[in-house]
């Protein structure tokens, strides 16, 4: 083939994929791009302005490759210039120095900025104060607690819209990570300890939050609802569970079950009756909490007997 | 029955393989392995192997049988990728995939071990193995006999990794086993123990090839050959050997620590009892992050050869590239926390770590600039390495980009353990270490066989490889900004399938092009003839690999070279001066490293050791150990373990080369 034959053949090919990938983009929701969140609307600057500035460096690379591999080669009828021995202009490297230490240097200010102001620990300003959320990663479940509401969820949360939310995270399963791509931000779930993630929902929905962070069998069924209501709906959600009398409190036969390995569905509302509850969970990992408090001796006892 | 028991360890009829698949994989394995033997009796080939190769103390035989491992995984690794899309192609909303949920998990944990342990660094070990003596004017590794049992750790451990499939299950726990899930509590059975002790074996041999790249270049190099006259390919080689070295030993001790947690019941990195899991991951990272570096910098030497020499015209910017790998070496070991943004550490913590991530960038975006200006003012033919080149650029640098967002925290968070992810690291690793490799497979071929490869099937396959990894890839980016996390092995949103589909597409095009290469091999050994390579010297080189005949005879160098400037074998052959045989005393007696099963036989009783690990078979355990100090102190006490090839017979081997040279 000749070279203008291979050029019209890679750019077809170049052409097909592209159409290829505009037709499965075309329609698909992308969350992560479709922020509903002050957190992910952020990300979603940070996303476009950094493949931004990288396209500073990556642009003329792509230009330089096609056009000196198309130009120096040997078989160009029209190939002049040869010189095997130029191979050092430090005018030039400079350049190639500079440019990038001046791009890697802007996005370094932008990257420590960011990672204090998107930190996933700190509080979000807002006129209403924060909801706290405890959220505990089990086999393979999500339940969330609401100490301050008295109530308890498995498999959704609902929060109010415009609210800050803090979320205190941990597990009483293996290494699993709590992640809402609508709303932003992803953080590890751990045994015996607490991490912390500040969201704010911006708009009404349902929205689908995963566990990232692979954690058993059962893994792939850990996702979870993110149920945005307005603020007066929450309080009024909240208040219609406790004084539900349909609604039974959790409590530590429930808890045990719960964190039995097993893959479940459904949404289930509970009453929260102990506010201590997430405190025992975190607890119960932690050696001197054993011989102070009788009552966790049975949690040890259920992960001893997973040795044998 | 106790003393079958303690005979057997934990062994029993259950861990055979129950799934249509794996019982497939643990039937054919056997039977190609058989089929293979059957061949070797026929053809009565076995003293021929045993002999010419798996007891060889040659540097370049040794890299050859690794890159024949290598190749071998490479196809065990892409059908484990096969198996891993054809399921996400199927199993959406309900409908369940051809493979249950425990296959699958060990499937991916398969797919990484293998493709980053026995393809990655079984083609980069191999390669080096093969070149780099013959780079730096060496006739051989500083240390033969330890370089024998380096491979052979490789292959104990692959064996090892393989034999799971057949017998007791892989870990379900992913390539790097986080505990706690690969702890006692999670995950007690053998799959886990297979994991950790194929890679505790490899990892071994590897820190032993780090010691002795660095020793066989600082100290073997040929007279005249400053560090600063080095070709890059060797600059690269050290400077991975230096980060092998300092890197191993954390990877060793990480999985000594998690199998005395499974072993013996402790508690370095279980939840409870003063346990931290949080201090394996920064444990294994504080390995992982430089292991990439340590896989695509040898790739980045690769190009550096491969440019030049097509290009027809000097590397540009010699020193700068060597500052850049020096560079990227130092700056590989502060990142490692970048892999966990999201474990909760402070924002001054993260922030640092994120900005170290992005200063690499600079020397890797200088060092592809100067393969640009290399290409400038050249004269390019372009063999099937350029279009591994061309290749590597386009997509290493689109994996550059990805890699330089994730390193801002901020956006991590969005992105972490998402597919966006796994995206990024094909795009850096496929781009950077299969590409630079299969480059580098081609650029040497005709050194180590005599012959050619037939370079537009090499093409072919690289715009296979090309496409595939566009299909394959692409796509997975967009679903992880859909929210689709990594390792699901079915999912609810059916708006993802057609991605999956694209994907696995991508997949079998991939396939096809390794296929391609396979093809390829074939085709030019039927070609041999055609495509002999008659001076040594096929592609006009640069570097001195290429001053010795086709194929390097064992010895390497016939007489004692002597370097003068970087390029040396370009600029004597303008010079005129490769066409002077050297005076009579520049040919000395060499001595050359005997055969030696020994390496052999420590990679079967390391393989035994870890097998009795696995099965809690104790008394195994002692024996194979004692098994291997015996061969070990055996060896120590063989004195006579080289044969001396005489100069006269060296001259007069090599007069005939510089005859047919000026004929």
């Amino acid at each position: 083939m000749r070279a203008n034959h291979k050029l019209a053949v890679g750019i077809g090919i170049v052409a097909l994929l592209a159409g290829l990938f505009w037709w499965l983009i075309a329609g698909a929701q992308i969350d992560v791009l479709a922020p509903k969140g002050v957190i992910a609307q952020q990300q979603k600057t940070l996303f476009i302005f950094t493949i931004a500035l990288s396209a500073i460096v990556v642009v003329p690379v792509f230009i330089l490759l096609a056009m000196f591999a198309y130009k120096y080669r040997d078989t160009n009828p029209k190939h002049k210039g040869y010189d095997p021995e130029w191979k050092e202009n430090s005018k030039l490297e400079a350049v190639w120095w500079g440019i990038p230490i001046v791009i890697i240097g802007i996005l370094a200010g932008v990257t420590w900025y960011t990672s204090h102001s998107l930190d996933p620990y700190r509080e979000i300003e807002s006129k209403h104060a924060s909801i706290p959320v405890q959220v505990v990663a089990l086999q393979w479940k999500w339940l969330f607690l609401y100490p301050e509401q008295g109530v308890a969820t498995l498999n959704y949360v609902v929060m109010p819209k415009d609210v800050p939310v803090t979320f205190s995270l941990t597990a009483d399963a293996p290494m699993s990570a709590f992640w809402i791509p609508a709303l932003g931000s992803q953080i590890y779930n751990m045994n015996g300890m607490t991490s912390k993630l500040n969201l704010m929902a911006t708009e009404l929905g349902e929205y689908r939050g995963y566990s990232t962070n692979i954690n058993g069998r059962g893994y792939a069924d850990m996702s979870f609802t993110a149920n945005v209501v307005g603020r007066d709906d929450f309080y009024s959600w909240a208040e219609g569970v406790t004084t539900s009398s349909s609604i039974a409190g959790i409590n530590e036969n429930i808890f045990n079950a719960l964190k039995t390995p097993s893959v479940e569905k459904s949404a289930i509302t509970y009453k929260l009756t102990d506010p201590e509850l997430y405190n025992h969970i975190v607890g119960s990992y932690m050696p001197h909490m054993m011989h102070d408090e009788p009552e966790d001796a049975t949690m040890d006892a259920m992960h001893m007997e997973g040795h044998h | 029955m106790e003393l079958l028991s303690g005979l057997l360890g934990r062994m029993s009829l259950d861990y055979l393989p129950t799934e249509p698949a794996t019982i497939g994989a643990a039937v054919g394995m056997p039977l190609g392995a058989l089929g293979v033997a059957a061949a070797l009796t026929y053809f009565k080939k076995w003293g021929w192997l045993w002999n010419n190769w798996l007891t060889s103390l040659d540097a370049k035989k040794i890299g050859v049988m690794y890159i024949v491992v290598a190749l071998i995984m490479l196809f065990r690794g892409l059908f484990d990728a096969l198996m891993l899309r054809l399921q996400t192609a199927v199993a959406v909303n309900g409908a369940s995939g051809p493979f249950d949920t425990d296959t699958f998990q060990q499937v991916f944990t398969a797919h990484g071990t293998i493709m980053i342990f026995f393809v990655a660094m079984g083609l980069m070990f191999g390669l080096i193995n093969v070149v780099m003596p013959l780079m730096i004017g060496a006739r051989d590794m500083a240390f033969p006999w330890l370089n024998s049992v380096s491979f052979w750790l490789f292959v104990a451990g692959m064996i090892l990794n393989n034999v799971a499939l057949i017998f007791g299950g892989f870990s379900p726990g992913g390539w790097l086993g986080y505990p706690p899930l690969t702890g006692l509590e999670y995950n007690p059975g053998p799959g886990v123990d297979y994991w950790i002790w194929s890679l505790q074996i490899a990892g071994l041999g590897s820190l032993f090839s780090g010691i002795n790249f660095i020793v066989t270049i600082l100290k073997k190099r040929a007279q005249g050959m400053t560090l600063m006259k080095m070709p890059i390919f060797p600059w690269s080689v050290l400077v991975t050997s230096v980060l092998i070295a300092l890197a191993f030993p954390i990877l060793t001790a990480t999985l000594a620590l998690l199998s005395l947690d499974r072993l013996m019941g402790m508690h370095f990195f279980t939840s409870d009892m003063g346990g931290n899991p949080m201090m394996y991951i920064n444990l294994i990272w504080a390995w992982g992050h430089p292991e990439v570096y340590i896989l695509v910098l040898p790739a980045f030497g690769i190009f550096s050869e491969v440019v030049p020499t097509f290009a027809r015209k000097a590397l540009f910017g010699y020193k700068t590239m060597v500052a850049a790998l020096v560079a990227i070496m130092f700056f590989s070991f502060i990142v490692w926390q970048h892999h966990f943004f999201t474990m909760g550490a402070g924002a001054n913590v993260n922030a640092f770590f994120g900005i170290m991530t992005m200063i690499i960038a600079i020397p890797t975006g200088v060092k592809i600039f100067n393969w640009l200006f290399t290409m400038y003012k050249g004269k390019i033919w372009f063999t099937a390495p350029m279009v591994w080149f061309l290749a590597f650029v386009v997509t290493f640098t689109l994996g550059g980009v990805t890699g330089v967002m994730m390193a801002v925290p901020a956006l991590d968070f969005q992105v972490h353990n998402s597919l966006f992810l796994v995206a990024h690291f094909h795009n850096t690793i496929i781009g950077g270490v299969v590409f630079g490799f299969l480059a580098g497979i081609t650029y040497w071929f005709p050194k180590v066989f005599g012959f050619r490869l037939y370079d537009a099937m090499g093409r072919w396959s690289a715009y296979l490889w090309q496409i595939g990894f566009i299909l394959a890839f692409m796509p997975l980016y967009i679903l992880g900004l859909m929210g689709a996390v990594r390792r699901l092995d079915h999912y609810s949103d059916p708006t993802w399938q057609p991605f999956f589909i694209v994907s696995g597409i991508g997949v079998l095009v991939i396939l096809a092009g390794t296929t391609m290469l396979v093809a390829q091999v074939a085709y030019s050994i039927w070609k041999r003839k055609e495509l002999v390579d008659t001076n040594g010297d096929p592609w006009d080189g640069r570097t001195i690999e290429w001053s010795v005949p086709s194929p390097a005879p064992h010895f390497n160098f016939a007489s004692t070279l002597k370097v003068t400037q970087r390029d040396d074998w370009w600029y004597k052959k303008q010079a005129g001066k490769h066409l002077t045989p050297p005076p009579p005393s520049a040919y000395k007696d060499v001595w050359l490293p005997k055969n030696s099963a020994s390496g052999l036989l420590v990679g079967a009783g390391a393989g035994m050791f870890g097998f009795a690990a696995i099965w809690h078979m104790w008394w195994l355990l002692v024996v194979a150990l004692v098994f291997v100090v015996a061969v070990v102190i055996r060896r120590t006490y063989d004195t006579n373990s080289e044969f001396m090839i005489p100069a006269k017979e060296l001259m007069q081997e090599d007069l005939l080369v510089y005859k047919r040279r000026n004929a």
